[in-house]
């Protein structure tokens, strides 16, 4: 199959056509002719290379009632996204060869981005044990990123161990940074909200804590850190020194991170409820800075779907976490693209490239020029939409973006030369 | 007055005021033989209790029967709640049986708000987790303006595990709302991180607090507190933070001592202090009535008293709630 995409804007330049053949970029420049190419009409669209998320939780197996790897790989399509790795706190958990290469096939078969399994660090994520992570590297899925995210690695022994013996297959932890002791029936940020609200504090010092022992950890035994969900300014303050230390430590933020506060929480909604919480307005403005500073390195989405038994409770008794894949891109570009503080060649970078440099994954996050896997997703850069929860392909609703308007919408998005989305729809 | 009372932090300080001066009223009502006015005959209040407590659920209670309500007790031991049913479900099964008014207590922070968000009816926050306990600060406040014929420029100390407690909560907001000044002390475990926005003073330093106080008012501190390391030992919190005999003796003449409850003797206060001319805990419970009535009063019958041009027959004495303010 051959694709001519007309005149659309490569990282937001100038208007050139994109000429796919098979799996791959053929040519790049204007006025390219292809007889017999299926013509998309790109009309000044933006053009990315494909998303790649490094944290999603698709909910399969175990709860599918909530996410399945097919309804989850959708949003993701519909996001941009062309890779998403898919976290191990799955019921069998991601702990063996065998169930990550379960969600790998899933994948596969579903078609509408790459499934890259995410393997547990620990047995059962219990924090006791190490996983067979060898077994996990070597499967089919060739899992590189380990997480037991949802919980953190806590015990610093087991953590030296982990990051020391991933080496030897350029692996990477990705910690869930949650000092458990500090945040035990934690509930949201701890601070003059949680003092107002009375509802039990999740101190920015339990995941500070956590990261500063973690990058001692990994610049002691030279091994690669890579932080989830960094939420805070202290956070940021850590990862800024031990990057000057020239560490080889990597971190990420969450859409909802970088525009959410804490103020939230005031109507007892537990669709804010997210672990880490929605932080002050001042960690607000701290990880906008170092997203676009570089010092955190990329944009996670940290999708979570939970069903709505699980959001309509109170407070208390919901689930932590948010949805993301369908609103990732719009919440970029709301806050960091549109007051300038990311270039669209940043946003790549910071979605795409990193991403795909951090996890291992070669045919992804790749310059959109001749030779290059025509993996890539069209932005409608001056499209508005109103988020509404019953129009996600995701299988649950629970977006804290319900009733917002936000910028930027995904027109097309292709996997090898395969659109996925075509029209804004599941192609 | 909005339909619900769901925080002390949603008063302002007229519709406080009318509050207190309707409970003025009502409490009126416990002197005559027979205690019972019609205004809320066929009105259902639904008593909602997802924890224990004889006393906030007997006081509501007592309070919308003398209003003639049908009251409905729903404890959520032994019924659906324990089989594992929702909040939610919960709330909707009493909307479709008529609730008029959900009176709520549960261990969960801002489970009255949620509520509020899935029925019809009124909700009253009877405490909600660590949050607010609304109806208490109102009968503190009601004691307080008896006892001493105003709340403005009160010096009031509350005393013990600030951070766990919803009495707390609410009354340092209602008690700013009506002019006192708050004096909060505790040890600082026992204080939340963040307390320095509330509008009250805080000290770890009960000695120094005493001598300029007018209220004391002393929060039950639970014995489990100490294995999670908030103090050391009982013996030292009362040491530090009890209110015993000698500590009585700084305060002014005309000093209360007030408590919550349930009490516990020996620990926070001393059996003598409890049991003084200066200590208001049984008048507390008394005045809890009249408050609750006044709430549910206004909640559910001030609407009609408004429809009918405000010149409601059925008041005691036939003036409308407005006029009450002396």
């Amino acid at each position: 199959m051959t694709w001519l995409l007309r005149g659309v804007r490569v990282l937001g330049g100038d208007a050139a056509d994109i000429l796919i053949s098979g799996d791959r970029i053929v040519d790049v420049g204007s006025r390219l002719d292809a007889v017999g190419a299926q013509v998309l009409d790109g009309d000044g669209l933006v053009a990315l290379p494909g998303l790649v998320d490094l944290h999603t939780h698709l909910r399969e197996p175990g709860r599918e009632d909530a996410e399945t790897v097919d309804s989850g790989t959708r949003a993701a399509a519909l996001g941009g996204f062309t890779a998403v790795h898919a976290m191990a706190n799955t019921e069998p958990v991601a702990d063996t060869a065998g169930v990550v290469e379960q969600v790998w096939r899933l994948g596969r078969e579903a078609g509408h981005c790459d499934v890259h399994p995410v393997g547990a660090v620990t047995v059962g994520l219990a924090g006791e044990r190490l996983a067979e992570l060898g077994a996990m590297a070597d499967s089919a899925a060739r899992v590189r990123v380990f997480s037991d995210d949802g919980n953190c690695v806590s015990d610093a022994q087991l953590m030296r161990r982990a990051l020391e013996y991933v080496k030897a297959f350029d692996g990477v932890i990705a910690q869930h940074a949650q000092e458990p002791r500090l945040t035990a029936s934690a509930q949201m940020n701890e601070g003059v909200e949680s003092a107002r609200l009375g509802l039990a504090g999740w101190p920015a010092v339990a995941e500070e804590a956590i990261i500063a022992r973690d990058v001692l950890l990994a610049g002691h035994v030279g091994s690669r850190l890579h932080v989830c969900h960094v939420s805070t300014a202290g956070s940021v303050e850590i990862l800024r020194w031990a990057k000057s230390k020239g560490w080889r430590v990597t971190a990420e933020v969450t859409p909802h991170h970088l525009l959410l506060t804490d103020e939230c929480a005031a109507t007892y909604d537990p669709v804010f409820k997210v672990n880490p919480p929605l932080r002050t307005g001042e960690d607000v403005e701290a990880v906008r800075a170092a997203l676009a500073d570089g010092t955190i390195d990329c944009v996670a989405t940290d999708h979570a779907p939970h069903a709505l038994e699980d959001k309509e409770t109170e407070w208390a008794a919901a689930r932590p976490g948010m949805l993301g894949l369908e609103t990732a891109l719009s919440v970029v570009v709301a806050t960091m693209v549109e007051p300038g503080r990311l270039t669209w060649g940043q946003l790549a970078d910071r979605m795409s490239m990193t991403p795909a440099l951090i996890a291992g994954v070669a045919d992804q996050g790749r310059p959109l020029a001749p030779g290059a896997p025509a993996t890539l997703t069209l932005v409608d850069s001056g499209a508005h939409w109103t988020v509404d929860p019953s129009q996600q392909a995701s299988r649950s609703r629970n977006t804290p973006f319900a009733g917002r308007r936000l910028p930027a919408r995904v027109t097309a998005t292709f996997l090898r030369g395969r659109p996925t989305v075509l029209d804004g729809k599941i192609a | 007055m909005s339909r619900h009372l769901l925080s002390a932090a949603d008063l302002s300080r007229d519709e406080a005021v009318l509050i207190l001066d309707t409970a003025e009223e009502m409490s009126r009502l416990s002197d005559r033989a027979v205690k019972k006015l019609p205004t809320l005959r066929g009105r259902t209040v639904v008593n909602l209790f997802f924890e224990d407590s004889t006393r906030t659920r007997t006081s509501f209670e007592v309070a919308a029967k003398r209003l003639s309500a049908d009251v409905i007790n729903f404890s959520a031991k032994g019924s659906s709640v324990s089989k594992g049913e929702s909040l939610k479900d919960t709330a909707l099964t009493l909307e479709a049986m008529g609730a008029d008014a959900v009176v709520i207590r549960h261990g969960s922070s801002g489970a009255p708000h949620r509520l509020a968000g899935w029925i019809r009816g009124s909700v009253l926050n009877a405490g909600d987790g660590t949050h607010e306990h609304p109806t208490q600060a109102l009968l503190d406040a009601f004691t307080m303006r008896r006892r001493h014929g105003r709340v403005a420029g009160l010096n009031v100390a509350i005393v013990g595990d600030v951070l766990h407690s919803r009495v707390a909560r609410s009354n340092v907001v209602l008690l700013s709302t009506l002019g006192a000044q708050v004096t909060l002390v505790a040890p600082p475990t026992l204080l939340p991180v963040g307390v320095e926005a509330w509008p009250a003073a805080v000290s770890y330093d009960l000695d120094a607090v005493l001598p300029k106080c007018d209220v004391v008012m002393m929060l039950r501190v639970q014995r489990e507190r100490m294995d999670a390391a908030f103090f050391p030992t009982v013996r030292e919190y009362s040491r530090r933070y009890g209110l015993d005999r000698h500590r009585v003796a700084v305060l002014g003449e005309d000093a209360l001592v007030m408590h919550p409850g349930p009490i516990v003797r020996g620990m926070e206060i001393a059996s003598e202090v409890a049991d003084s001319a200066r200590s208001t805990i049984v008048e507390q419970v008394a005045n809890g009535v009249s408050v609750r009535m006044a709430v549910l009063y206004l909640l559910l019958g001030g609407a009609d008293a408004q429809r009918l041009g405000g010149a409601d027959a059925r008041w005691p004495g036939g003036a409308a709630a407005g006029e009450a303010t002396p």
